[in-house]
């Protein structure tokens, strides 16, 4: 009886720490190898057959294609500089520069990864359409009321996930640049 | 209660192998993984147009709008495959990934340095029954091999802004995937 209780109760704590583990790293998305800059990170490894068993659950699981090596690379925000986390209802500067790279795109998506609706069916940018200063330099603003220059509409979600892509570069590859590589800014105000 | 911490120990060691063991298995039972959510839309060994995502509706989690998007299913089974696609304006870009939705090799248009994208696919095996002369006679095909019978191959041809989206997809319309004869 005693055997038969105890067996019971260590099935039943394995079963509890097993899947509560499993879930809690597919949901807060721990995977290994990643490259953070600022609030920006990437997992480099997840275009290669390297991908972590963690990265393939969760690729698994969304349904998403993870960029390839050769193609690209992905760096998401979901903070800005001072990890507060991205609100749809303020307005949010991104300033800066961007690594090398022959194209680059960014994107708005809610945490599930859909495009938000908004107005004016704007969902990011790529490197060939913003307005830059003389510099070189940009500013995007992304926000849910109108702005002049280069606006990304929020459709004023609670929270959001931007994803720059770099097509075609050096980043991730050999390097394993981390804080050399410039990324841009991301910093947050007129919040409600 | 030395028998009950002993109890506890146990179970949270095999809790660590039920964790493992999810994580590992969990790729091979996903029903809405990307090769799934394909499949119904996609014919095997031949390309074809993925819908451009919407707010309403997307194929896939986290695409990128501003690229239009084409997949060939494959399955290489009975032959080799045979794949092309013209380059397009700003840049179009070539991804393998195996069943599991492993990317295992991609090539963009600089690094395939023609007009065309020109490759062939084939298992390992298929690559070493392959005759040697005629590995010499095509000595500039490029040929991959796929880890896996079937997979996707994924074709993005980049639309710089909105109104170049179509020309993208249609550089896209022209891009084949065949079984080689045998």
């Amino acid at each position: 009886m005693r055997l038969l209780l105890g067996t019971l109760f260590a099935f039943a704590i394995a079963a509890l720490i097993g899947l509560g583990a499993t879930w809690l790293t597919l949901k807060e998305g721990i995977a290994y190898g990643g490259i953070t800059v600022g609030a920006w990170t990437a997992w480099p490894k997840n275009g290669t057959p390297g991908i972590d068993p963690y990265a393939r659950a969760m690729v698994a699981r969304s349904g998403e294609l993870p960029i390839g090596s050769g193609d690209g690379i992905t760096f998401f925000a979901r903070t800005d500089d001072t990890t507060r986390p991205l609100d749809g209802r303020c307005d949010v500067t991104l300033s800066g520069t961007t690594p090398p790279a022959r194209f680059w795109t960014l994107t708005l998506y809610d945490p599930e990864g859909k495009l938000v609706a908004n107005s004016v069916q704007r969902h990011g940018f790529t490197s060939q359409e913003l307005i830059r200063s003389a510099s070189g330099t940009f500013g995007i603003t992304i926000g849910p009321r109108a702005r002049p220059g280069n606006w990304l509409p929020t459709g004023g979600v609670e929270r959001y996930v931007l994803a720059l892509r770099l097509y075609d570069t050096p980043v991730g590859l050999a390097t394993r640049s981390g804080p050399d590589t410039a990324m841009p800014s991301i910093s947050q105000k007129g919040c409600p | 209660m030395i028998r009950f911490l002993l109890w506890l120990l146990g179970g949270v060691l095999l809790g660590g192998v039920v964790h493992l063991a999810t994580v590992l298995l969990l790729p091979r039972m996903a029903t809405q993984d990307a090769y799934s959510r394909l499949a119904p839309l996609t014919p095997v060994n031949k390309v074809v147009p993925v819908p451009h995502p919407s707010p309403d509706k997307a194929t896939m989690p986290f695409m990128d709008p501003a690229f239009a998007m084409a997949v060939c299913r494959y399955d290489l089974t009975q032959a080799p495959l045979k794949f092309t696609v013209p380059i397009s304006q700003a840049y179009t870009s070539v991804s393998f990934y195996t069943r599991a939705d492993i990317a295992y090799y991609a090539i963009n248009d600089r690094a395939a340095g023609r007009r065309v994208i020109e490759l062939d696919l084939m298992t390992p095996d298929q690559h070493n029954d392959l005759p040697d002369n005629e590995e010499i006679t095509a000595a500039d095909r490029l040929i991959v091999e796929s880890p896996t019978n079937t997979g996707l191959i994924v074709i993005k041809a980049l639309a710089a802004e909105p109104g170049l989206l179509t020309s993208a997809q249609n550089t896209l319309n022209s891009a084949k995937c065949q079984p080689m004869p045998q």
